[in-house]
């Protein structure tokens, strides 16, 4: 066998082995502690050990969505950054860009998620989607593009927990 | 020509005359290009031939060739390992008999290189890889990855970075890796913490597809669109949170149904079962002689780091077939902030009586750190995180408690914080 070890004797002596902390678990760490969110998100652990299954609730503070609380699941898997998390509404809402399984439209999340991303970037994100609904790329409701009025009327009776076009929608506001 | 006898399924284990005339041709005299460290003769033929033992992970396509390969070289004590069976399917990709269906690869190809070859012991595994400690892979001299999995390689090469100890050579096992996609196609030497690491080249990789969900929700025009629709939004709908297998035939079958019906109801054509296996695994269709270039490379590899005979490869070598061909070799550079082998691990010595308060306190002013609202975890738990409130909330009692109530003599903390790149390790001594 050839002699590696000879090399590594060479080496600067201070570069010792890493710990058994996997990639994914510091990296969450070092998001997470970084975190720095304005007063409208929060997040929470159901179980505070478990940092890659958490959950955010965003309560806007302008915009249609005023007044709603939105609680997004995040669950982190041992692929991440590489894979982006795993992100999806908990909630029945009337929303342009999450569709009624709680899918969510947003960029970042999919096709133009890059390691160097983080989960700031993807909160904001969210936080994003409820000050400016895209109306561009709905994933249903085509309301916004053909008549605001109409669109946000129909955001106010769902936050209330109404019924639109047989959709009974969750209760978000308190 | 002396080494001319052909062999075929006779498990006889004697080394003919002249079995290995071509090979020792290497082996009996040193090159103006060998290592000062190799020595001739029989004693590394012995190495090669009775006490190298080496790993090979995936017994599909590439690791099939590679399994051959190592056998022909000369050596004789290789284990393969592989955690999936021979579907119908792959039977048009390689030389797999029908009635070999239904078995686990690793197994079908360990009796078969051992029946082509002589002397040759081939010892399947069955399983994942992951399902193996540090003890088991402690066993080899050698392991070479001939995998279709980033997950997989990404695991294996953080075993082995993390397996190197400073007080053992032996924990050192160098890695071989190769891959190949359509007609392009890498093999690369890695020696764990002495060069660059796979993690450290994960940003080379391309990015899987992926189509914006509201494509694939409102607006699908392309075969592809239907598959995606059928895995990303109506598994999970249906199947609840059952785990989708893209290495069952019968979630692929399921999915193909469906996302056929999809495609139908929008008039696209091109829905096929291989479309949607290759789709959802992210695969693209093997190329047999890429494979067989790749397989040579990677044994050719391990063939002169298991016997000094010449230089290695230093350290990645990529081909790429898809006009002509082209090959070019490089030295893939460490990557100062990879996470797996990269960073910076410092002792620290403190009093047994220091509190988690005063640690934070001490990192925060050395010159030599800069580190500013440090987070600090050891690999089961959190000892202070500073961000989000929750967090900080359950974890600063411990501040007031002592470190050496949370990290044993010897322990490591991960330190992350804004002010560094990655993160940082300490290994903690008491006195």
């Amino acid at each position: 066998m050839i002699k590696i070890w000879s090399m590594k004797k060479n080496e600067d002596q201070a570069s010792k082995k890493k710990p058994k902390t996997s990639a994914a678990q510091i990296r969450v760490q070092k998001d997470l502690t970084e975190l720095d969110l304005p007063s409208t998100m929060k997040t929470h652990f159901p179980d505070p050990a478990d940092l890659l299954n958490f959950t955010l609730t965003i309560t806007p503070d302008e915009g249609m969505y005023k007044g709603g609380s939105f609680v997004f699941q995040f669950n982190i898997n041992s692929n991440y950054p590489h894979e982006p998390p795993k992100v999806k509404c908990t909630q029945v809402i009337y929303h342009p860009n999450v569709d009624l399984e709680g899918n969510v439209c947003l960029n970042i999340l999919r096709e133009d998620w890059k390691p160097v991303l983080n989960l700031n970037s993807v909160m904001v994100g969210l936080q994003y989607l409820f000050l400016e609904p895209n109306a561009d790329d709905p994933l249903n409701k085509e309301e916004l593009k053909r008549n605001r009025e109409q669109f946000i009327y129909n955001v106010k009776t769902s936050m209330r927990g109404g019924t639109i076009k047989g959709v009974q929608y969750n209760k978000v506001t308190p | 020509m002396a080494a001319s006898h052909a062999v075929n399924g006779n498990a006889s284990s004697a080394d003919w005359e002249g079995r290995y005339y071509h090979v020792d041709q290497i082996l009996d005299r040193p090159g103006p290009r060998t290592d000062p460290s190799f020595l001739a003769g029989d004693e590394v033929k012995d190495f090669l031939r009775n006490k190298c033992k080496i790993l090979v992970i995936g017994a599909g396509g590439l690791g099939c060739e590679i399994l051959a390969n190592l056998a022909l070289s000369g050596f004789k004590d290789i284990h393969a390992s592989d955690a999936y069976v021979i579907y119908n399917q792959m039977l048009l990709r390689s030389g797999i008999r029908p009635k070999d269906v239904g078995k686990s690869k690793a197994i079908v190809a360990a009796e078969f290189i051992m029946n082509r070859v002589p002397g040759v012991k081939v010892t399947p595994y069955f399983g994942k890889i992951q399902d193996k400690d540090e003890e088991y892979y402690m066993q080899f001299n050698l392991v070479i990855c001939g995998l279709d999995s980033v997950e997989a390689r990404r695991w294996i090469n953080a075993t082995l970075v993390n397996m190197v100890d400073p007080e053992n050579p032996e924990s050192l096992k160098p890695l071989i890796d190769g891959g190949t996609e359509g007609f392009k196609g890498q093999a690369r030497v890695i020696l764990p913490t002495v060069t660059s690491c796979y993690e450290c080249s994960l940003d080379m990789l391309n990015k899987p597809t992926a189509f914006p969900i509201c494509t694939i929700a409102n607006t699908p025009r392309l075969p592809e669109h239907c598959i995606e629709w059928a895995s990303v939004l109506e598994w999970p709908r249906v199947h609840g949170d059952k785990k989708m297998d893209t290495d069952n035939p019968e979630h692929i079958q399921w999915l193909y149904e469906i996302a056929l019906r999809r495609a139908q109801e929008f008039k696209i054509e091109g829905v096929t079962y291989s479309l949607t296996q290759g789709v959802v695994k992210n695969i693209i269709p093997a190329i047999a002689s890429t494979n067989a270039i790749i397989a040579a490379s990677c044994c050719n590899e391990a063939f002169k780091i298991a016997t000094s005979s010449a230089a290695y490869l230093n350290n990645y070598f990529m081909l790429i077939g898809t006009d002509g061909v082209y090959s070019y070799t490089f030295e893939h550079e460490k990557r100062e902030d990879c996470p797996v082998c990269g960073g910076e691990a410092l002792d620290i010595t403190i009093g047994k009586d220091w509190t988690v308060d005063r640690l934070i306190e001490m990192l925060v002013e050395r010159q030599d750190i800069q580190i500013k609202k440090p987070s600090l975890s050891t690999p089961g738990k959190h000892i202070f995180f500073q961000a989000p409130p929750q967090l900080e909330e359950a974890t600063r009692p411990n501040l007031e408690k002592k470190v050496s109530e949370l990290v044993p003599d010897g322990g490591e903390i991960t330190v992350t914080a804004t002010t560094l790149p990655f993160s940082l390790s300490l290994r903690v001594k008491y006195n």
